[in-house]
């Protein structure tokens, strides 16, 4: 309609973002929106946004809905005597502007600050190696909670290898024959470390697995994983007395007997 | 350099180190502390310090502390002494970074917009669930998040008791060296932020009030009296 101008946006974050900008350019508060002229130019912002990916859209498109219908109640009249601040349609809106804007301010005060290996350095810092096994357990160690296992191997996959682009056989690896694994490990060490069950040239459904294998063990109370700090090696030690009854114990339970997942495949081939 | 050649200098025979840890002279209390940061790269703890020290009481490591920060600050060396995550470490002043950089050959890490919102949401809020976040961001935030976790910026600290049980996040130790925090109670209250915006909304002030940063992270870190309130008196 008018001439078409040439704008260069600003990559907004979200619709919370994009009205925060609307609502500064326009240089009124975020308490008392002039609500007709912000929806009409959120919805042109809409549209001038060269690609708005399908992913983010649905966020955009919701909030213009949203405002749509604010205005919409604004043009009903309000009874006099109610003069409450929830009655205003854009209450609630306005709170999350509020909200979202105060998490921003404190985000630009982080990004403003001396960051680590960005604006001030410090030494690498000394680790202390894991306790080794037979050393008397240091009075911080404590158990290790699921989340630790968690940051564990993430530690792990990261330093798997890059995937190879030719491709390889797979091979599967039932959670079963990884407990085997993990238990074989105990067969001439107290305590192993958390990192050590897992080969460098292992596939990741290999370390899934023994993750797997990990996490069973560790609730049936075969295996014990202790942790002396935050990040610190993880230590796995028996909770019984030798392998053969860790054995036992896996084995009495009888999960694990049945390859399953492996025959799965075999009815397609028709 | 300047400093080993003065300890050198004013401590000629110390060739017995055993013994001299033994003991520890007040006056070199300073350039010795220098040297165990020097040694520990980490932020160390004032009690570790007190324990590695064995001798010297604890307000005494405190004020050659204060002595040390001091001196490094005056003298425009090329380090300071900065209390992060519940300890205090050696670094390189801001104004040094391009040099610094161009040796490292490293790039630094990148912090994006949406990684810095959503560290200062799980910052004040923690413990919190993806939900929480994107609640308050208007978007997904599932990508940021993971990769906030590789980072090791945020961590999960638990599972929600509520349907579904969502994974709680909270920030990490890490968190507070990288952004050069003593503990979390450095960072400012929600309230301060833009506290004339929310003088319009009764409701804000009270939920504002709630989100104040919880009191330390609690990550094996010792309290070393920053910022750390006692709980209002019931007078």
């Amino acid at each position: 309609m008018t001439v078409p101008c040439t704008v260069r946006l600003p990559i907004f974050e979200g619709p919370l973002d994009l009205l925060l900008h609307l609502i500064k350019r326009n240089e009124v508060q975020v308490s008392d929106i002039p609500i007709a002229t912000i929806t009409d130019q959120y919805l042109a912002t809409l549209e001038e946004l060269p690609e708005l990916n399908l992913d983010g859209a649905g966020e955009y498109l919701v909030m213009a809905a949203t405002l749509v219908y604010i205005k919409s109640r604004m043009l009903l009249p309000v009874p006099e005597e109610e003069d409450e601040p929830e009655d205003d349609p854009r209450h609630e809106l306005m709170q999350q502007l509020l909200e979202y804007q105060r998490y921003r301010d404190v985000a630009v005060g982080l990004g403003e600050r001396a960051v680590l290996d960005r604006d001030v350095f410090a030494r690498d810092p000394e680790r202390l190696g894991p306790p080794r096994p037979g050393e008397p357990a240091e009075p911080a160690v404590r158990d290790a909670s699921l989340g630790d296992l968690l940051d564990a191997l993430r530690g792990v996959l990261r330093r798997l290898r890059p995937p190879p682009v030719h491709e390889v056989p797979r091979e599967e690896i039932s959670i079963g024959q990884a407990v085997e694994r993990v238990l074989a490990r105990f067969a001439d060490a107290e305590a192993v470390e958390f990192a050590a069950l897992f080969a460098p040239e292992a596939t990741r459904a290999e370390v899934i697995a023994t993750f797997l294998a990990l996490l069973e063990l560790i609730r049936l109370r075969v295996l014990r994983a202790q942790q002396a700090e935050r990040f610190g090696a993880i230590m796995l030690t028996l909770a019984v007395a030798t392998v053969a009854e860790a054995a036992g114990r896996v084995h009495d339970l009888g999960r694990w007997s049945g390859e399953e997942g492996q025959h799965g495949d075999g009815d397609r081939d028709r | 350099m300047e400093t080993e050649t003065a300890i050198d200098s004013e401590y000629p025979n110390s060739n017995g180190h055993d013994q001299a840890a033994a003991q520890v002279e007040l006056g070199r209390l300073p350039a010795l502390i220098e040297s165990l940061l020097f040694a520990a790269g980490a932020p160390v703890g004032i009690s570790r310090l007190v324990e590695a020290l064995d001798g010297p009481e604890r307000r005494e490591v405190a004020a050659a502390l204060k002595a040390l920060t001091e001196s490094y600050d005056r003298d425009g060396r090329g380090l300071r002494l900065v209390q992060v995550a519940g300890g205090y470490q050696l670094r390189t002043p801001h104004e040094h970074a391009p040099w610094v950089r161009r040796l490292l050959r490293e790039r630094p890490p990148r912090l994006s917009r949406p990684m810095l919102e959503t560290l200062a949401i799980v910052a004040y809020r923690q413990p919190c669930t993806r939900v929480e976040i994107e609640a308050v961001r208007g978007v997904e935030a599932d990508a940021v998040l993971s990769t906030l976790l590789d980072r090791r910026l945020v961590r999960i600290v638990g599972r929600k008791d509520a349907p579904g049980r969502p994974l709680l996040y909270g920030t990490t130790r890490e968190f507070l060296e990288v952004f050069g925090l003593p503990d979390l109670s450095a960072l400012p209250t929600l309230r301060e932020l833009g506290e004339a915006e929310i003088l319009g909304s009764p409701e804000l002030v009270v939920d504002a009030a709630g989100v104040r940063p919880p009191a330390v992270n609690g990550e094996g870190t010792e309290p070393d009296g920053t910022g750390a309130e006692p709980p209002g008196d019931t007078g």
